[in-house]
């Protein structure tokens, strides 16, 4: 196998705490957002305050770590102050990087910071050159975060049309096809994954767990899925979940609680231009971050030196312990 | 989600094939380890401050801690302000907000930071239910500790913090073990 150029390998952090671990586990680059609704992971407990985003920016330079700063959800009217604010946050505090989603924004950062470097959310769901390029005359965007629908030899061909970076996911879950659209969560909860940053707000989540020890999954007043004693459990979006329909019982009707693993095509991906490699799970723990991490570095070192590395490691981490290679490698993919 | 009595006379043995050596242990003198769970969490919250604000409002909740293949279970309520962890033996009721349900060796690789609590949720090695609000933020209050729990316990024992430290890394290493 010849060498290949190597990726960057970009990693989530939800907490400082969890930035530390993805930089010593081999994060080129890691990506976190503040608390509040300006990022796509607005959970209990998760994300940075203003000082300790001023602390991880700091301590990840030291150790020639990059920190990209998550400002990828979509300001209702009334509201665009609280994500001007971010945006002007990330840049006096020195980030590497904005990933930015709404249109508006984009336009917010191209005109009050130029010199910024920005990158275009996968929330913002731009898939074609075409899009592509519009954002890059138009507000500067540097690269592009490809939504997952995309096969590699498509990624290839929109590589060959454009003038920015590509980063990709490769690992972690799978939202639905239309990235930055779906109004699931919003429809049950009154709450929006992409304006307010909680795709299933966990104060509407509940698990029942009868005799038998079959696990029943709530969002509001609606059954998710019931999972019986031996099957695995993912998490509680109805994206994921297994409904009783005139047609069919117990079928996923949108996707399944499947993550994305992409280690067997990495070089693949290499050969078709993909600058960055992103790995999903900002709400994951530390161990989760430690454990892909390293095992992303290590494969990616190994393709880039020529050599085929162990990719068998990954399994354990992934949501309801299945994985696929999504639309990367078919269109024919759900 | 409104409080609820837990009594592990409601409870079953999870499938998992785990050992539930608590059908056949006699209670435990709890009263005699609460004095040292009460230095253990005041000492965490001392050396942690920053736990309480990631926290939130579940500070105020009641956390459940059942390590239903022994004999006890543990109640924790992480308030700043009175900070609680009570041992109890089986059959007590006790009102609770969250219960969270694993064998030992799993809790204790769970607050060591050995192991992912997702994927033991997804492979149900890992029991929750009650309020996921507060499950998530102590979940993610925790693990933004750069030293875990466990070495923070292990470290409330003084002269014996090294031999304590040891024994969890014998409980939680990988392979069967009855805990």
């Amino acid at each position: 196998m010849t060498q290949l150029f190597k990726p960057e390998l970009v990693c989530p952090a939800g907490t400082p705490a969890s930035l530390r671990t993805a930089v010593e586990a081999g994060a080129d680059a890691v990506y976190c957002g503040f608390q509040g609704p300006t990022n796509a992971r607005n959970f209990p407990g998760l994300n940075f305050t203003r000082d300790e985003m001023i602390t991880a920016v700091d301590w990840a330079h030291q150790r020639g770590a990059k920190v990209l700063s998550a400002i990828n959800s979509f300001p209702t009217a009334g509201r665009t102050q609280i994500w001007k604010d971010a945006i002007d946050d990330a840049v006096s505090i020195g980030v590497d990087a904005a990933i930015i989603a709404d249109i508006g924004m984009a336009d917010y950062m191209h005109k009050s910071h130029p010199d910024h470097r920005m990158h275009l959310s996968v929330q913002a769901g731009a898939s074609s050159p075409e899009a592509i390029n519009f954002y890059c005359e138009r507000f500067d965007i540097k690269r592009v975060v490809l939504p997952r629908i995309l096969t590699v030899a498509e990624i290839k061909k929109v590589h060959d049309e454009i003038p920015c970076e590509i980063e990709a996911f490769v690992f972690g879950n799978i939202g639905m096809m239309a990235e930055g659209r779906c109004a699931l969560t919003n429809y049950v909860t009154g709450l929006s994954t992409n304006m307010d940053g909680v795709c299933s707000p966990a104060n509407f989540v509940n698990y029942e767990e009868d005799e038998n020890l079959n696990l029943t999954t709530r969002l509001g007043e609606f059954a998710i899925d019931c999972i019986s004693c031996n099957e695995n459990a993912g998490y509680p979006t109805i994206c994921k979940g297994r409904y009783n329909t005139v047609h069919k019982q117990e079928y996923y009707a949108f996707e399944e609680p499947i993550s994305l693993n992409l280690t067997a095509l990495l070089p693949d991906l290499m050969k078709a231009g993909v600058t960055a490699l992103k790995i999903e799970g900002r709400q994951r723990s530390r161990a989760y971050v430690r454990s892909v991490v390293s095992e992303f570095r290590g494969a990616v070192d190994a393709y880039s030196e020529g050599k085929y590395p162990d990719i068998s490691n990954l399994l354990a981490l992934t949501e309801g312990q299945k994985e696929t290679q999504g639309a990367f490698r078919s269109k024919t993919w759900r | 989600m409104t409080s609820d009595n837990f009594s592990s006379d409601n409870r079953s043995i999870n499938g998992n094939g785990a050992n539930n050596l608590s059908r056949f242990l006699p209670p435990l003198p709890v009263f005699i380890l609460q004095p040292l769970l009460n230095h253990i969490v005041k000492t965490v919250a001392r050396r942690h401050p920053e736990l309480f604000a990631r926290l939130g409002d579940s500070c105020k909740k009641r956390y459940l801690i059942d390590p239903y293949n022994l004999p006890i279970f543990l109640l924790l309520q992480p308030d700043p302000d009175h900070p609680q962890l009570r041992i109890y033996n089986r059959g007590r009721n006790v009102p609770y907000d969250v219960f969270i349900s694993g064998t030992f060796k799993t809790l204790l690789r769970m607050i060591d930071g050995q192991t992912d609590s997702d994927a033991l949720f997804f492979n149900r090695q890992l029991k929750v239910t009650g309020n996921s609000e507060a499950v998530v933020a102590l979940r993610n209050a925790l693990d933004n500790m750069d030293a875990t729990l466990a070495q923070d316990v292990a470290s409330c024992f003084g002269p014996l913090s090294k031999p304590v430290r040891l024994l969890i890394d014998r409980i939680i290493k990988p392979g069967k073990t009855t805990l």
